[in-house]
């Protein structure tokens, strides 16, 4: 959301006429005082009150299982977490996954917003048939790539047995490495309609003007492709990867529905072990010092995404 | 030539997105014994109803579908009135600190969800709030809350002043202009940011898995996770529940396709 702040312009400081209109001025800014508090004390309790909680946690050794011993226990929880290889081993895992869809969302969204940014009357049903993979929730798509995956019951199955190919009456879940292909072909094919929607808009604000003087002066179409389209498209790229690689980072229901981490932990990820030290170990400790190290690194990758935005001068 | 070669890209692009179902809505209307063997073909042999009845009578769907609407309903109206109050001050009332406010609103929507989990288990289960639906209806703001602010702020901003300036010099307080001039101009803002949060709260799992425990308080997500015992997976039901599940989906977006994509991209991109 790299807009301007909206309103932040139209608002202005325009000079008081005379007195009266000062003192309604001062009123109208209590009352957006007023208007602003509900919803950041609603935010700050479920968003920040949490995060400063898991603060306190992270110090202490805290498990359910074992009432009555919340013993304060310093950096403990942190220097465990700073040699767990499994905490390391998923941290890898999920880079990984975000790499790949993401740039497999990117270039499929792009695409995408360029074939129906090309006006004909097939855009509606583009538009309609690509909002319904973002629009049901991600454990149906998890489901769905499930069934389509699955041993001789699956589309895949059926399809590689019929032309002949290798790779039938494969147990695609049973191998650590192509059990990542079903998720990560189910994230795809959900968020890329997300990608490609921020992109449309972007390309819907480059004036034609600019392809037609193009075109008048001889650039081919890849030119004007490389030349205008994706410089002037580049706010509206940071800002679909931005949230892309976020919400890919912090990947939970597909894993959840789809391997549930496995086979052994080849398909687990940082959100999933966080989850799992919460839920099934109730270790609130140490989980919450997990829990602190990705909203770090989260931040940190929004930072730098951010940053990038400023330096370019795309976020006023 | 290059008309056909955009219709057969739109043929597969609408194939690809929705093939998927197609597939699952085939298994779904197979009798057990099919839905877990070999294909025979891209038709159902011996359809059957059997797993949607199953789902109803036997497993209780309906309850899951009516927790996800009761807890989805509360929240977008919690996060509505909250988001566009928040949004009416920033877009346009005279206060400092916009920027922080907007800069803090944007920094929770980057707060990651799993991070949350742990301390509202724990404070919910102090407050007795595990299996009940305020336990999702409150930490759905998380979801809900900033885009629908900055959205509505975004909104608001573009409706012209001019109209409620004519009212106030007219003599009507704010409160009348807010409710005669501006909120019938705002409700199309509204209306897209209520369809976003509805969308997000009901599509949860990760919160509904880890805050309700017993089978009637299951949403949606979490009930067609759960379609087994500990040994066996009913693929028929869940099968058939991902089907119930993906029709209202796919009905709003047939009719609420516009407003869904521009509430997305609102305040997202420059222009």
């Amino acid at each position: 959301m790299a807009s301007e702040q909206p309103g932040a312009a139209a608002q202005g400081n325009r000079p008081p006429l005379w007195g009266r209109r000062r003192s309604v001025e001062r009123k109208r800014a209590a009352l957006g005082y007023g208007l602003v508090v509900p919803a950041l004390l609603a935010l700050g309790a479920v968003a920040l009150y949490p995060l400063l909680y898991n603060l306190v946690l992270s110090f202490q050794h805290h498990v359910l299982t074992e009432p009555g011993t919340n013993a304060v226990v310093g950096f403990a929880n942190y220097v465990a977490l700073a040699t767990d290889p499994a905490f390391l081993g998923d941290l890898v895992r999920t880079l990984g996954f975000t790499g790949v869809s993401v740039a497999v969302e990117f270039a499929a969204g792009l695409g995408l917003a360029l074939v129906v940014h090309q006006s004909f009357r097939g855009r509606g049903l583009i538009r309609a048939s690509i909002l319904i993979p973002w629009a049901v929730p991600t454990a149906v798509s998890a489901l769905l790539w499930k069934a389509f995956f699955q041993q001789q019951s699956g589309f895949v199955d059926f399809a590689l047995t019929h032309l002949g190919l290798p790779g039938s009456h494969l147990v695609w879940f049973n191998s650590p490495l192509l059990a990542w292909v079903p998720i990560i072909v189910s994230d795809v094919w959900k968020n890329t309609p997300f990608v490609a929607l921020i992109l449309l808009a972007g390309l819907q604000t480059i004036p034609r003007e600019l392809y037609e003087s193009a075109q008048c002066d001889g650039a081919r179409a890849w030119q004007s492709f490389w030349r205008i389209t994706l410089p002037l498209l580049r706010p509206a790229i940071l800002v679909a990867l931005i949230f892309r690689t976020l919400s890919a980072f912090l990947v939970f229901d597909v894993v959840y529905v789809m391997t549930g981490g496995g086979p052994g932990t080849s398909t687990e990820v940082i959100s999933y072990y966080n989850w799992y030290k919460f839920m099934v170990s109730l270790n609130f400790g140490y989980g919450a010092a997990v829990a602190l190290v990705i909203t770090l690194l989260a931040l940190a990758l929004a930072a730098v995404y951010v940053r990038i935005l400023h330096t370019r001068g795309d976020l006023t | 030539m290059r008309r056909a070669g955009l219709w057969i890209l739109t043929a597969a692009i609408v194939l690809y997105s929705l093939f998927p179902f197609f597939w699952i809505l085939k298994s779904s209307l197979e009798p057990t014994s099919s839905v877990i063997g070999a294909v025979k073909g891209l038709w159902p042999g011996h359809p059957t109803l059997t797993h949607y009845q199953a789902i109803f009578v036997q497993g209780g769907f309906g309850q899951p579908l009516l927790n996800s609407t009761i807890v989805a309903g509360s929240t977008t109206v919690l996060a509505v009135v909250l988001g566009a109050l928040a949004a009416y001050a920033l877009a346009r009332l005279p206060m400092r600190g916009k920027a922080i406010v907007l800069g803090s609103v944007l920094l929770v929507s980057f707060f990651p969800q799993i991070a949350m989990v742990g301390p509202l288990f724990l404070v919910f289960r102090h407050l007795q709030w595990l299996d009940t639906y305020q336990a999702l209806v409150v930490p759905y703001l998380i979801l809900s809350l900033p885009i629908t602010t900055w959205i509505l702020t975004a909104f608001f901003a573009q409706i012209p002043r001019e109209l409620e300036e004519a009212a106030m010099v007219d003599g009507a307080g704010l409160w009348r202009t807010l409710w005669s001039v501006f909120a019938p101009v705002a409700i199309p803002g509204l209306f897209t940011a209520a369809i976003l949060d509805f969308l997000l709260s009901w599509n949860d799992l990760l919160f509904a898995l880890s805050f309700m425990n017993s089978p009637n308080m299951y949403t949606v997500p979490l009930a067609l996770v759960n379609f087994r015992n500990a040994y066996y997976v009913h693929y028929g039901q869940v099968y058939a529940g991902v089907i119930v599940a993906s029709l209202p989906i796919a009905l709003v977006v047939l009719f609420l396709q516009r407003r869904i994509a521009s509430g997305l991209t609102a305040g997202s991109v420059k222009g």
